[in-house]
């Protein structure tokens, strides 16, 4: 007979759960495994709120397991490292992303890229090495092997850097592999949320001159004088989109409800590449014309690996880079996420852990 | 008031054109211009049959000039070259692609990429810099700029080789541009005809490992024992092709009919390819989901430019790849189409200019 979330392991621990798919959180107690010799464990002072957390406690996804913790933009402070690790020490700042374990052998794990890993370990809502269940950040502690963890600059702050571990790895990966990273490229944002508005801050650090896509005319001030995009396209506006067109080397596609590629393809220039993020859950219509006609390419992308992590948050520290959050405490999380399904926050929750979990 | 077609050009031609969407073609006269300083005259000797020449007849672009005289796999022998042609003498066994002109300014062309160019003139059924129409190799003799015409290689069969000045770089340009050429890799080739059977000769000349996915199971001996594909694959068997998930490192697809792009993309393996370079004439469905989970990116291609289309020429010849191709009488155009309608040929027809036109 499986034990209890509370007695499945060693160490007590503390945090907000689903305990279905209404996606209510409420106060949760649970377990951490002992600290291995390959192992840190981190109190974890702040955690984002990222829009995978929302549609996973709502069984979206048709694979959620409950009770779950979520959260995969966790930032903490080191409180106990195993006799095998050297990357980080106690009491220094650490972070933990979407995954907390690989098989470590496959062509992926050798080549950094653990997020393409068929034995990939999520942070939350997935079986771990033993067969327990992966809890996640909105908690108090947690032990996560020395791989899977981050390296936190100092200079960086924690909770404006807490959503880099999921939505500014997400964006800076592809936009590394795909070669969307030269001074000077043309480079498009469709979305302004969690990932776009860190995508807008990454090309402008790379150099590029950006353009904000969004369906919203409202979020144009915010894009140009906060953000520091160059223009701001209305995607429903035709006459812009056409003056628009072929003129973009590249286009990052944050958005994830339907919507009509044409248009995007259109706008890049030939040998443009279109890369998405957002995951639509239905299929869209792929014109081929324009593909072949300027031999353009659509791809996707999904998080990244611990080593372009690692570098993706020293790139972060050095440019200045964090997301624009919104601090909450730990109860406010159930109408932080009912605002999230409206896009009403700019641009990513943070929940202060640290001073706002209290059993 | 426009002149006819025999008249806007001093040089004659003869050739054979499609007047209208019904796409049968018929004996007609026509001029070409005189050979300038920049100019090759060329007596065509074959000139491959292309879908895309069944296409434009019948104007599913809907942007045919009729009449249209097709034809843009052209190989022949220069007749006369103009002052200041150094690259070509008369006697040379020269080539014809798909496109005859282009700004010769922009980004593009300056990247020998004339085939993205804006401006780019086509072999037919394109308004020229004269503003006259340009006439395709269905015909007996054309005139090109000098920077369009391919230097034939002397081991290249000149009837087999033909093809691979649309065919050949069609599927050629995409397997350099995209890296799909790392010997060992696996490549699969969807729809084995003009531009599928090509694709899987030089896959195997590029040391690939070469799968052909086809709906049709009669295809296999002929791709396995003739063409050299290692492995075939059933597209409508629902257990092979899911037994043969993730095993490719890089798809070309060749196929112009509506079909799921869905089946295709799960062969890929991680970071795959699909490349495409069929024209399906409505858009296809794409789920997101695969590629972003794989990290999969679907590209397109045109033919290519015209130094490259020479670097496919040349090493076709040093690795011998050629087409697989049924030689036919002008005379027999019409009933070529119809059978090229039904996929009913291995794998170009190619017409026998030289000897049809006397």
């Amino acid at each position: 007979m499986s034990k209890s979330p509370e007695e499945e392991h060693p160490q007590k621990a503390f945090g907000w759960a689903a305990r279905d798919k209404s996606g209510v959180l409420s106060p949760f107690n649970f377990s951490r495994r002992v600290n291995g010799d390959n192992d840190i464990t981190i109190k974890v002072l702040y955690c984002g709120i990222c829009h995978s957390d929302f549609h996973q406690i709502k069984n979206e996804w048709g694979n959620s397991v409950y009770p779950m913790v979520p959260g995969h933009e966790i930032v903490g402070v080191v409180t106990e490292v195993g006799k095998n690790v050297t990357k980080v020490k106690v009491g220094e700042k650490a972070g933990v992303g979407c995954l907390v374990g690989s098989c470590g052998s496959c062509h992926s794990c050798a080549d950094d890229l653990e997020n393409y890993c068929t034995k990939q370990i999520l942070t939350y809502n997935a079986r771990y090495h033993d067969g327990t269940l992966t809890h996640g950040g909105y908690s108090d502690n947690l032990v996560v092997e020395e791989h899977f963890a981050i390296r936190f600059p100092e200079n960086l702050p924690l909770d404006a850097a807490a959503p880099l571990l999921c939505a500014g790895i997400t964006v800076f990966s592809p936009m590394k592999y795909y070669g969307l990273c030269k001074p000077g490229m043309s480079f498009g944002v469709v979305g302004l949320g969690g990932l776009g508005h860190v995508a807008v801050k990454f090309a402008k650090a790379f150099g590029m001159k950006v353009t904000v896509i969004s369906t919203s005319l409202s979020k144009k001030k915010e894009a140009i004088e906060h953000l520091g995009a160059d223009s701001f396209l209305v995607s429903r506006d035709q006459e812009e989109m056409q003056a628009a067109m072929g003129t973009m080397d590249g286009i990052i596609d944050t958005v994830s409800a339907f919507h009509p590629l044409l248009p995007l393809i259109l706008l890049l220039k030939n040998h443009g590449k279109l890369v998405m993020v957002g995951a639509p859950d239905k299929p869209l219509e792929l014109p081929v014309f324009p593909l072949l006609l300027g031999r353009k390419l659509v791809a996707g992308s999904c998080i990244g690996g611990i080593k372009e992590t690692q570098e993706m948050i020293d790139f972060a520290a050095k440019h200045n880079i964090t997301a624009d959050i919104e601090v909450i405490p730990m109860d406010y999380v159930n109408t932080a996420m009912e605002r999230l399904a409206k896009g009403d926050v700019k641009y990513r929750f943070v929940i202060d852990v640290a001073n706002t979990l209290t059993p | 008031m426009s002149k006819s077609p025999e008249d806007e050009h001093p040089l004659r031609a003869l050739g054979w054109a499609a007047k209208d969407n019904s796409g049968v073609l018929s004996p007609f006269n026509f001029s070409r211009r005189d050979i300038g300083a920049d100019d090759v005259g060329i007596k065509i000797l074959y000139c491959g049959v292309c879908h895309s020449d069944l296409h434009s007849i019948k104007n599913d672009w809907g942007d045919a000039l009729y009449p249209i005289v097709p034809g843009h796999e052209i190989v022949g022998k220069v007749t006369k070259v103009g002052t200041n042609v150094e690259k070509f003498k008369v006697g040379d066994h020269v080539g014809v692609g798909v496109i005859v002109g282009s700004c010769g300014n922009c980004e593009t062309c300056k990247q020998d990429l004339e085939n993205y160019c804006p401006q780019k003139i086509l072999t037919y059924n394109t308004v020229d810099h004269d503003v006259t129409k340009t006439y395709g190799g269905y015909s007996d003799t054309v005139v090109v700029n000098k920077n369009f015409v391919l230097r034939f290689p002397d081991n290249m069969p000149l009837d087999a080789g033909a093809p691979l000045l649309c065919a050949g770089i069609t599927v050629y340009s995409p397997m350099k541009y995209y890296g799909m050429t790392e010997p060992g890799k696996h490549l699969g080739v969807v729809g084995l005809g003009g531009l599928g059977h090509v694709a899987v000769k030089l896959g195997k000349a590029f040391g690939l490992k070469v799968t052909v996915i086809s709906t049709s199971l009669s295809k296999e001996k002929e791709a396995v024992e003739r063409l050299g594909a290692d492995s075939f694959l059933v597209s409508r068997d629902p257990e092979k092709m899911k037994a043969a998930m993730g095993t490719m490192d890089y798809i070309i697809d060749t196929v112009s009919a509506v079909h799921l792009l869905g089946p295709l993309l799960g062969l890929l393996k991680m970071h795959g390819k699909l490349i495409t370079v069929g024209l399906p004439n409505v858009p296809l469905e794409l789920s997101i989901f695969p590629l972003v989970m794989g990290r999969k990116l679907i590209g397109g291609s045109a033919f290519g430019g015209i130094k490259e289309t020479q670097e496919m020429l040349d090493f076709c010849a040093k690795h011998n790849v050629t087409a697989d191709i049924e030689l036919i009488k002008m005379e027999d155009i019409n009933t070529a189409m119809e059978r090229l309608v039904k996929a009913d040929v291995r794998y170009r027809f190619v017409i026998d200019i030289g000897n049809s036109f006397a």
